[in-house]
């Protein structure tokens, strides 16, 4: 099956400044696939490539089979894309900016009031965007990007700066795109919302995929300590190692009535990309 | 096509009934020309004083500045690129801004034309030189617009420039040396258009400055413009 995306060999160059190297990466279709990495590691420059914005240095980016940076009008209906209040204008209100974007396309606006409904906007639909909060011209931006209907999906830190409640609203709505066969792109420093949302991540880190997996499978592979935290009834908390003779040991807390709560201890993402980069992701 | 300069057309006058500062630029000399008009009368004075002024000036002004503002805006709030995306070609872009532009600029032209006491053929004339001017300043405005990174850029350069468009020929009444410059402008040459009659004006002086005016401002927004239409 073809890849919904695939880079071969991406590298980029700011001037002097090399900022992508050498990036081999492949996206399956209908899946959500997450970018981590700290603010300057590259990931807003990858997007701009795969979405046709920014020719990169060397290498190949594909987009459904098709060269990112010659995809035609029909194949750019394909691609949403939401980034940083990304073609918002400020004076319109949130219908308007919707209706435009329609008309470009030549559609008429019967379905601008279900999308803001959808991403609970109706009530404000009238608004100018200049007057909306952080979440709200987020949840626009996101209307926007999924306005064509999109095969794939490309966000940009969908969630950066806002609220649990609207971070968590925007993960409903991203995961009712992937429900619809969407294949979504995501960049995000928060290894929460990848560990929840995506089947596969890539790690970033100055330019490097230093990592690359199922969010779970990398937790087990770097799970070093393979050890069980048993937090007791008393309060007291314990380590035990995988090994024959915890069994008993834990049989004994049960049989006791001991046991408050038992857990593994892989490690986070979090933990993983400072494994591997001696540095954080939420830099 | 057409469609995607409907679309801009639309997108700019719901745009523009909220942007106070564009529609300004629009009105206010149209109405500095009735008040003026209406107001002072001094005996002596030349046929259609204020009016060919005050056209001058909105000729070096309204269309400048306002072409200048809306692609600069577009280019810092990254909507040109999404437009990039939705296929939007640079010439229909372009072509919505300026019909957009000229439509308006044309209409609060024929105000200060009637205002400023023309009629018939003189009208008709005075119409033409301002469609003319209207026409370059909106090049100058889109190179401007283009050429620059962000908003507070190309107003800063926009400025000077529409300055210069909008007062030189109005200082040059008053001292030589400077009408020897302003006469290199096309807004100096469209201001003799309108104040001289056919027989008086320098045909050969008119028409090369004017060309040599356009060409120089085709040449920068050419680059201007496929630069900003290309990759940042």
């Amino acid at each position: 099956m073809q890849n919904a995306i695939e880079l071969h060999n991406v590298h980029h160059s700011f001037k002097e400044k090399e900022v992508l190297k050498d990036i081999c990466l492949g996206v399956n279709k209908g899946e959500i696939f997450g970018l981590l990495g700290p603010s300057g590691a590259g990931k807003t420059t990858l997007i701009n490539i795969m979405t046709g914005q920014l020719r990169p240095t060397g290498g190949e980016s594909l987009i459904q089979g098709a060269d990112s940076h010659a995809l035609s009008g029909e194949q750019y209906k394909k691609i949403g894309i939401m980034m940083d209040h990304f073609g918002l204008y400020e004076r319109l209100s949130c219908y308007d900016n919707l209706k435009f974007y329609e008309k470009l396309d030549g559609n008429r606006d019967e379905n601008i009031d279900r999308i803001l409904k959808k991403i609970g906007l109706l009530e404000a639909k009238k608004l100018p965007v200049a007057k909306l909060s952080k979440g709200m011209k987020n949840r626009l931006s996101f209307a926007r990007a999924i306005l064509r209907k999109p095969d794939i999906l490309f966000l940009d830190e969908p969630t950066c700066g806002l609220d649990p409640n609207t971070t968590e609203e925007l993960h409903n709505m991203i995961l009712e795109e992937k429900a619809r066969g969407t294949t979504i792109f995501l960049t995000t420093h928060n290894m929460h919302e990848a560990q929840k949302l995506c089947d596969h991540i890539a790690l970033l880190h100055e330019g490097i995929i230093v990592e690359y997996g199922n969010p779970s499978e990398l937790c087990r592979k770097y799970n070093h300590q393979r050890r069980f935290m048993i937090h007791l009834k008393n309060g007291n908390d314990v380590l035990l190692g995988h090994e024959r003779e915890s069994a008993d040991a834990i049989a004994n807390y049960l049989k006791n009535d001991e046991l408050e709560t038992i857990h593994t201890t892989e490690p986070d993402l979090e933990t993983i990309f400072m494994e591997l980069t001696g540095g954080k992701l939420d830099q | 096509m057409m469609n995607h300069v409907r679309s801009i057309l639309w997108k700019q006058l719901k745009d523009t009934l909220k942007n106070t500062a564009i529609l300004i630029q629009f009105i206010m000399f149209p109405c500095m020309t009735i008040i003026m008009e209406n107001a002072v009368k001094i005996p002596n004075m030349q046929e259609h004083f204020f009016a060919n002024l005050f056209a001058v000036m909105y000729i070096g002004m309204a269309p400048l500045t306002s072409m200048s503002a809306i692609i600069s805006e577009e280019k810092e709030s990254n909507t040109l690129r999404v437009l990039r995306m939705y296929n939007m070609k640079a010439h229909s872009y372009f072509l919505g801004n300026a019909i957009y532009i000229i439509s308006i600029c044309m209409g609060g032209s024929l105000i200060i034309g009637i205002a400023g006491g023309y009629q018939g053929i003189a009208l008709v004339r005075f119409m033409v030189i301002m469609l003319i001017g209207h026409v370059i300043s909106m090049f100058v405005g889109a190179a401007i617009g283009a050429g620059c990174k962000n908003q507070m850029m190309a107003t800063s350069l926009s400025v000077p420039i529409m300055m210069l468009a909008s007062f030189l020929p109005m200082l040059s009444t008053f001292n030589g040396t400077i009408e020897k410059i302003s006469k290199t402008i096309y807004t100096e040459q469209l201001y003799l258009l309108m104040n001289k009659t056919a027989d008086s004006i320098v045909w050969v002086e008119t028409i090369t400055v004017l060309i040599v005016n356009v060409c120089l401002i085709a040449g920068c927004f050419s680059i201007a413009y496929r630069h900003a239409f290309k990759e940042d």
